[in-house]
């Protein structure tokens, strides 16, 4: 009993000894909180870097530089001989227009060589510029009409400071003649930088200033489209199965873990057997989106599956007992109750795998979706290339130009990649059930 | 002949038993929960199957509508006949089985659908009701039947798990009396719900006497003596002893039972 009393004195409670401890035990619990804001932080610098870094480089892409020239559309050079069916006018010579508008409003430009120069500082898509303006509206044809034309990639580069004016001319792509051109032209105010729908309504193209991401977009869409149509569901069938029907034994042990394995499987390993299997057997056609879709299916399922079942035995028993009880069978229960249950968390699941498919770009290459393709796929046998793809071959490229559309391009990527994550959360937040 | 026979036979056996089990047996892959138990079952009355945990009281109740068949590993031997009939026979459907051989849970189970759609749920996989006036009708008898239908007559659209715990208990008693069983079994029903619940749902097992066999497992030995009117006591996978439930409780003839109503073990 004195023993209990001592044990409880003031003293005991505070001497030096457990002071000390109950010292050192905040101290490690101050550091180890320390350590983990550090680590926070330092990942959070990471993508704050990444963010700015993109971007800054990217959201030039979404501005274009365009001049305003005096287009006379003169029908001497649309009608060269006569014909005025609608044919003739597509296939007229728009470029020499634009040549036409270039001499007139530079008249004191008379070398040959200078007015090669001359001609580039306009893009080679104005010309179809002009011939989209004459197809909708033909009574253009006649008249002089102010145009905004659109600036060829190194006049677009200049505009927007990439190219110093301060450097030794033989080092510069924009020359002294071009700059005076511009200047001519800035002067009057017909320079101007305009949102670049071009970007997102246009294909590739090898000039980069009237490259775009549809044509990667769409393709992208069509994969997207093939891939959930195959993985999800073989995927939820085969969580239903493994996880309501499957009897408990070896045999559905070595499924569960290659499931597993596959899920760890370098996604170039996809792309060799997509490529093997889809193109070299089965003869499927190249760069299309249907082989990358299965293709991606393929690296899609595992992830999937695994999601599925997870969210499929989360499912308490007590729900199936309930219907089993009843009378209902294995598969009422299973698609009654359970499936409807767990749809939140499938989903959830499914969305990031596509985000994951969405973001892949390896074995795409393996099937021949790097292809330079132009036109925007029509369906999903239609040659295509995706975002990522996009952004890859652009990052290959050497023009100064294609850096700010790589850059613009992961940016469009980007935004789908947080807007399917946070429809993943949002799905969850708000079918999330608490039994 | 042999129809007339087999007529009369039912009718006795009827009259005797609506459940019989015969030196069954339960094992879970190499471990034996149940020992070669024999029980007989009276039509419309009230069992009560008690016990200390483990002795396999849930083990017997489930095997009663072949629940133990979704137990992964579990074996069942002997015989189990309902109305005569072998319910481990080839022939027999489980499903159908289970519809007449209804089941309530320990921890209230409803769906996480609407009162209404809980009790339709049984009606509607089994094909009971030709239209939705029928199925109208189905729900609400049974919500009745169930003592409920007062307490959520209009919101019979908000869910079953917004209810109370005892109206949870009691919206499960209702689902399992839609799909019209002969016999109810009862897995603690009360064991999750407080004495105020747990009253209402004891009178309310009282009033389906009338007309379903109810098999109930309980701990609270007040309850079965309360309630039932036949008590079997199980201990380490063996009926121990079986009789009235006032002769058993008042003069035990085994001195395990004595020992257990009396408290001192279990």
């Amino acid at each position: 009993m004195t023993d209990m009393s001592d044990l409880k004195s003031e003293n005991q409670w505070m001497s030096e000894e457990r002071k000390a401890l109950l010292g050192k035990r905040h101290r490690t619990e101050r550091r180890f909180k320390m350590l983990g804001l550090g680590a926070i932080f330092i990942a959070l610098a990471m993508l704050v870097t990444l963010f700015v870094n993109i971007t800054s480089k990217g959201y030039s892409a979404f501005v274009q530089t365009r001049f305003e020239m005096n287009v006379t559309f003169d029908e001497t050079v649309i009608y060269p001989n006569g014909d005025r069916s609608a044919q003739a006018i597509r296939g007229a010579s728009y470029g020499n227009l634009i040549r036409n508008t270039l001499r007139a409003e530079f008249p004191d430009v008379e070398k040959r060589r200078d007015l090669r120069s001359l001609f580039g500082i306009v893009s080679k898509g104005a010309s179809r510029q002009l011939r989209k303006i004459v197809m909708e509206k033909p009574s253009i044809i006649g008249t002089t009409t102010a145009i905004w034309l659109i600036a060829s990639d190194d006049m677009d580069m200049f505009n927007k400071g990439y190219i110093p004016r301060n450097v030794v001319e033989a080092d510069r792509r924009v020359k002294d003649k071009e700059i005076k051109w511009f200047d001519h032209l800035d002067a009057k105010g017909s320079v101007q930088k305009v949102f670049n729908w071009d970007f997102f309504s246009s294909g590739d193209s090898r000039e980069p200033e009237i490259a775009g991401i549809w044509g990667a977009m769409v393709g992208s869409f069509y994969t997207l489209l093939i891939t959930f149509a195959i993985s999800f569901p073989i995927g939820v069938m085969s969580a239903i199965y493994l996880e309501e029907f499957a009897p408990k034994n070896r045999f559905t042990d070595i499924i569960e873990v290659n499931i597993n394995n596959l899920a760890a499987v370098p996604s170039i390993v996809f792309g060799l057997l997509g490529m093997g299997l889809f193109l070299n057997l089965a003869h499927l056609p190249r760069s299309a989106s249907l082989v990358g879709g299965i293709t991606l299916a393929l690296m899609t399922l595992p992830i999937i599956i695994i999601s599925a079942r997870a969210s499929i035995r989360a499912v308490p028993d007590s729900i199936r007992q309930a219907a089993l009880g009843l009378g209902a069978s294995r598969q009422q229960t299973a698609f009654h109750h359970v499936l409807p249950l767990s749809m939140p968390g499938i989903l959830t699941g499914t969305i990031i795998g596509l985000s994951q498919a969405l973001g892949e770009t390896a074995p795409l290459l393996m099937i021949g979706m790097v292809a330079f393709i132009v036109d925007i796929p029509g369906n999903i046998t239609d040659p295509a290339t995706v975002l990522p793809v996009q952004i890859f071959l652009w990052a290959d490229s050497p023009e100064r130009a294609f850096v700010e559309k790589t850059s613009g391009a992961i940016l469009v990527l980007l935004s789908f990649l947080v807007f399917m994550n946070a429809l993943a959360v949002l799905l969850r937040r708000k079918f999330e059930r608490r039994w | 002949m042999q129809m007339i026979a087999e007529i009369v036979n039912q009718e006795i056996q009827v009259n005797k038993a609506i459940i019989s089990a015969k030196e069954v047996s339960v094992f879970y892959r190499e471990k034996q929960a149940l020992n070669s138990v024999s029980l007989d079952i009276p039509e419309n009355q009230i069992t009560a199957l008690i016990g200390p945990s483990g002795c396999g009281k849930s083990t017997f109740l489930r095997c009663l509508n072949r629940m133990n068949d979704t137990v992964e590993g579990c074996r069942v031997e002997g015989l189990i006949t309902v109305e005569g009939q072998d319910i481990y026979a080839p022939s027999v459907d489980e499903v159908l089985l289970r519809a007449r051989v209804g089941m309530v849970f320990q921890k209230p189970n409803p769906f996480p659908k609407s009162i209404y759609e809980n009790v339709a749920y049984g009606p509607r996989i089994h094909g009971l009701a030709r239209n939705k006036d029928e199925l109208d009708d189905i729900v609400l008898t049974s919500l009745e039947k169930a003592g409920l239908l007062n307490e959520v007559r209009d919101r019979l659209n908000s869910t079953g798990t917004s209810l109370s715990g005892g109206q949870q208990q009691r919206l499960c008693i209702a689902r399992a009396l839609a799909v019209q069983p002969d016999i109810i079994l009862m897995d603690e029903p009360c064991s999750a719900l407080d004495p105020i619940a747990t009253a209402k749902v004891e009178e309310l097992i009282e009033e389906l006497r009338e007309n379903y066999t109810i098999i109930i497992v309980t701990h609270s030995m007040q309850q079965a003596a309360r309630i039932s009117q036949k008590t079997a006591f199980f201990h380490l996978g063996e009926i121990v002893e079986v009789g009235d439930t006032d002769q058993l409780f008042t003069s035990p003839k085994d001195s395990r039972t004595q020992g257990y109503i009396t408290g001192r073990f279990g």
